[in-house]
């Protein structure tokens, strides 16, 4: 049958480059093989192969991802990837975010970064591109076999982005020529990715992936080759940068989290957050050993260990995400492509060769004998390392649960607290780590003179004690929720991170006197002390404003995990926040970017301040109903209000515009008034009454005019509107009968000798207008940021400095 | 025996044994009786929502949300949950809930919704957007 109106060769064109990219990646990978074994006199001819190869690689991927760009933004719905990831009304900035949406897109981008890193090594790995390059090749070739999409002995390889959507879905309007005149758009890019973070999160986050493969493919072509000391060199700057680059990555994720998800922060212990966390984890640790073996000889199988590990760990990350099989334990959502087989040879085909030769060659590896001093740099360096490779180990395991009840048929599941239990672990690391990065720089290589020790050393400690003793003093840090040795080792924490601060500044300023450009690690231990102490103190003193004991049973209150943390707010009506009385002022629809967004306006209580927030929520697409919420956040420089809304009432009946007012009515005691549906008895007035929603103390003053609402049907109601008396300020505190739709309020008493009281009643039309939301305070959360930036700082810093010292060796 | 092997052996120790407590935690995926069978211990219940039974009025308490729960084999059970109701949760094929039996009744804590799988419930939304263009034509 001839289909009319389909745009067929674009599709065609991306897959002959997929093909291609398959087939020049393995000439590739062959003739960098044959460069790195072959005699001098063959060597040159392989090389040139290869290059070339690769260069054909390098442009089938971009003609790749050209192809696939051409389809999404001219909106091809013929092609299921456009139609599934995109829609018309995407705003140009999104039409990239709908690549890595799909699992093909995401592989796109990671094996484009192959390319990119690829072509820096040709150009300046020298003796060591051909074997490092072998490695780069293979993993590309690994990669496009994830995108060719064919079957192969009954078993589906990869899974090609240019698929047709007739020939993938099945449905009766495919039997029409002119089926494309009925699709006239596509499902939509998920709401939830629909965020600016979205856009640049990915891509940082794939380079950092696909930069561990260097420092791996570096310690591949050292025990291929045997040279085991020289791959050490260049294989530090790659290190670094990966550490810099997935650590940027890592934390884009969790600004992302906390800026658009609602995880109610920025770091949830989420799989998907751990599995790219461990990788950079055991990096950071390959990184330190590789410097401990270029300055003293020690630690270069640790070394060998790392390297291997982190990229191994990148690939088992992928299976995780990719492979569905954390469908029950994760928020994310995980597509299930049938590729589960393939994952698991992508890691084994890295795997067995890499650990094969690690240990067939474990006694050739240069090692020295003698016990490192205790006084030395690389003795804590190392031990630095391994803590933060068990530290991964930990929380690599601990996610693995849905994987080893895969593989032995059991059925466990994350106990109660998974977010505590790494918490109390992970704590105890940031110690660790937090005190030897504050210690160790001032320690030298080989051996450290005692003298040296008393005359730098004790300064920065004292400093840092009185800081932190100050944090802890003055910093409300009281989380007592996980027991008194927890809050005992936040405080240790604190100590320990800024530590790390002050004895990294101080290292620069005492020792270095100021010499910028050899600080870089120096600057880069402050990030991440900074980073610490972000985390500490914005985790341990975050606050719940929208504290409700609405309906708790009064046994209940006070008890230290309460989960009461949503409160609603009907339109118009202040409501009692903490510090805050917050009001639902109203609603606005953004064209634009579909989002709606709602102003909470925040009053404080001492008249200090007032702002508006604008929490929004965004229509679910893809089939699936309802909206999903994105969170606001007002920045002051040493705290975050931050809110975001947890439920709506129904949409529909929420665009209804409420118009009516209050009525005010002046009553007695013992009255009845009528509203259009039953009629109200004033019962009576209760000074500081006791109900599951208000406690009082005898401090307050609190007059409660207590009524009944019988509607015509019968039903009965009470409500208990407030009148509260607060630092000599009248407050009014309504009362609502959502089954009637009636406010009412106790305005004021008017005479109290005659005992008229005024009251207000407001009958809505139809249903009231409220939004139901959570607000949380962070404080100094922006010390986390600034953290993590410092820290690339610094990394960044030590690359140059040390790219610019083997340049200068290179020349003399 | 080096020092670098001592401290090697106990930060090994201690990792074995936080992992040990990590599995000490664990707990079990379970059904209705199963869950029954041992009140007061934080299970994980795969069930369905029993249509018509859920009750949630957020202005009254944002923070009360019940309905009853059926498992696979169609015992059921009354689930409390102090929090706000998830989106599309009466749209759920199967609900992962977090929490435990107490006095009859299962105090939930964390509620994950799920469908069996994402790829074919992903082909059935498309098919289901398919139709009306295709009934329009016939």
């Amino acid at each position: 049958m001839e289909f009319v109106g389909e745009h067929l060769l674009p599709g065609q064109i991306g897959h002959f480059f997929v093909i291609l990219s398959l087939v020049a990646s393995l000439i590739a990978t062959f003739a960098f093989f044959k460069a790195t074994n072959a005699e001098a006199s063959l060597k040159s001819g392989w090389l040139k192969l290869a290059r070339l190869a690769f260069y054909a690689e390098t442009i089938s991927v971009l003609a790749v991802f050209a192809a696939l760009y051409y389809i999404i933004s001219n909106h091809l719905f013929e092609y299921k990837y456009a139609w599934q990831h995109s829609s018309r009304a995407l705003q140009v900035e999104y039409l990239l975010s709908c690549f890595w949406e799909g699992q093909e897109g995401s592989f796109m981008l990671w094996s484009f970064w192959h390319c990119v890193l690829g072509l820096i090594l040709i150009a300046r790995a020298k003796r060591w591109e051909a074997p490092v390059m072998t490695v780069v090749s293979f993993a590309q070739f690994c990669l496009a076999t994830m995108l060719i999409g064919i079957y192969f002995f009954g078993t589906k390889v990869g899974s090609s982005p240019f698929v047709l959507l007739r020939n993938e879905t099945p449905g009766p309007i495919f039997s029409q020529p002119n089926y494309l005149e009925f699709i006239r758009d596509g499902n939509g890019l998920n709401a939830l990715l629909q965020n600016y973070w979205m856009v640049i999160h990915p891509p940082v986050l794939f380079l950092g992936f696909a930069s561990t493969l260097i420092p791996f493919a570096y310690a591949m072509a050292g025990l291929w080759t045997r040279d085991h000391k020289g791959w050490a060199v260049p294989a530090i700057p790659w290190a670094a940068f990966s550490t810099a680059v997935l650590g940027v990555g890592i934390m884009m994720g969790a600004a992302w989290a906390y800026e658009s998800l609602t995880f109610g922060g920025y770091w949830a212990w989420d799989p998907v957050e751990n599995a790219s966390l461990v990788p950079w984890l055991v990096m950071v640790g390959g990184m330190h050993t590789n410097l401990v073996y270029r300055s003293s000889g020690y630690s270069l199988r640790a070394t060998y260990f790392f390297y291997i590990v982190s990229f191994l760990l990148v690939l088992y990350s992928t299976f995780l995400t990719r492979s569905g099989v954390l469908g029950d334990t994760s928020v994310h959502a995980f597509t299930d492509l049938g590729m589960n087989l393939q994952l698991v040879l992508f890691i084994l085909v890295f795997l067995v060769p890499a650990f094969w030769l690690l240990i067939a060659r474990r006694k050739e590896i240069p090692a020295i004998h003698k016990e490192e001093n205790t006084y030395s740099r690389e003795f804590w360096m190392f031990i630095g390392s391994l803590v933060l490779f068990l530290s991964a180990l930990v929380i690599i395991v601990s996610t693995s649960l849905p994987v080893f009840n895969k593989i032995f048929g059991t059925k466990w599941a994350v106990g109660e607290d998974a977010e505590g239990f790494h918490n109390q672990v992970q704590i105890f690391v940031a110690i660790i780590l937090g005190l030897l990065t504050g210690v160790t720089q001032y320690l030298k290589y080989k051996d450290t003179p005692r003298s040296y020790i008393r005359k730098h050393l004790y300064l920065p400690l004292f400093v840092s004690l009185a800081v932190s003793l100050c944090i802890s003093i003055w910093g409300n840090i009281d989380y007592d929720q996980k027991g008194i040795g927890f809050l005992a080792a936040i405080h240790l924490a604190i100590f320990a991170s800024v530590y790390s601060v002050i004895g990294n500044a101080g290292y620069i300023l005492l020792v270095l006197r100021g010499r910028v450009r050899a600080a870089g690690a120096s600057v880069a231990h402050i990030g991440f002390g900074l980073v610490l102490v972000g985390i500490l103190i914005s985790s341990s003193t975050k606050e719940i404003l929208s504290h409700n004991t609405t309906g708790m049973s009064p046994l209940k209150i006070g008890e230290k995990e309460s989960p009461l943390e949503n409160i609603t707010l009907v339109k118009g009506l202040a409501t009692d926040m903490g510090r805050y009385t917050a009001t639902y002022v109203k609603d606005t629809l953004n064209e634009r970017d579909r989002k709606r967004y709602y102003e909470i306006n925040f009053k404080s209580k001492n008249g200090k301040e007032e702002f508006s927030l604008f929490p929004d929520i965004i229509e679910n697409n893809k089939g699936s109903e309802g909206v999903t919420p994105n969170p606001d956040a007002r920045h002051y420089w040493n705290r975050d209000i931050f809110t975001y809304l947890t439920f709506l009432g129904d949409p529909e009946k929420i665009r209804a515009k409420d118009t009516s007012t209050f009525r005010e009515k002046v009553v007695r005691i013992g009255d009845t008034i009528f509203y259009s549906n039953g009629l109200i008895i004033m019962n009576k007035v209760v000074i500081n009454p006791q109900s599951d929603k208000h406690q009082f103390t005898a401090a307050d003053t609190a007059l409660a005019l207590d009524m009944t609402v019988i509607s015509k049907e019968g039903n009965r109601f009470t409500a208990q509107p407030l009148l509260k008396v607060e630092n000599g300020m009248v407050e009014v505190i309504p009362d609502t009968v959502m089954a009637q739709s009636l406010v009412l309020t106790f305005n004021k008493v008017q005479d109290q000798q005659k005992g008229l009281l005024e009251m207000g009643i407001k009958e809505t039309s139809g249903v009231l207008d409220f939004v139901t939301l959570k607000v949380y305070e962070f404080p100094f959360i922006n010390v986390l940021w600034i953290g993590v930036i410092v820290m690339m700082i610094g990394l960044f810093m030590s690359i140059f400095q040390r790219l610019k010292r083997s340049s200068a060796l290179r020349a003399s | 025996m080096k020092k670098t092997h001592i401290i090697l052996l106990v930060l090994i120790a201690v990792s074995i044994a936080v992992l040990i407590s990590f599995m000490g935690d664990i707990t079990t995926y379970d059904t209705v009786t199963s869950a029954k069978e041992k009140p007061g211990k934080f299970v994980h219940l795969i069930a369905k929502m029993e249509k018509n039974s859920m009750q949630y009025d957020p202005i009254k308490n944002p923070n009360y949300l019940t309905f009853v729960a059926v498992d696979s084999l169609g015992n059921s059970i009354n689930v409390v949950y102090n929090n706000t109701k998830p989106t599309d949760i009466e749209k759920s094929e199967r609900l992962v809930l977090k929490g435990k039996v107490q006095d009859g009744q299962f105090e939930c804590k964390d509620i994950l919704l799920k469908c069996p799988s994402k790829y074919k419930d992903d082909m059935n939304a498309a098919q289901k957007q398919l139709q009306p263009a295709a009934s329009m034509t016939n």
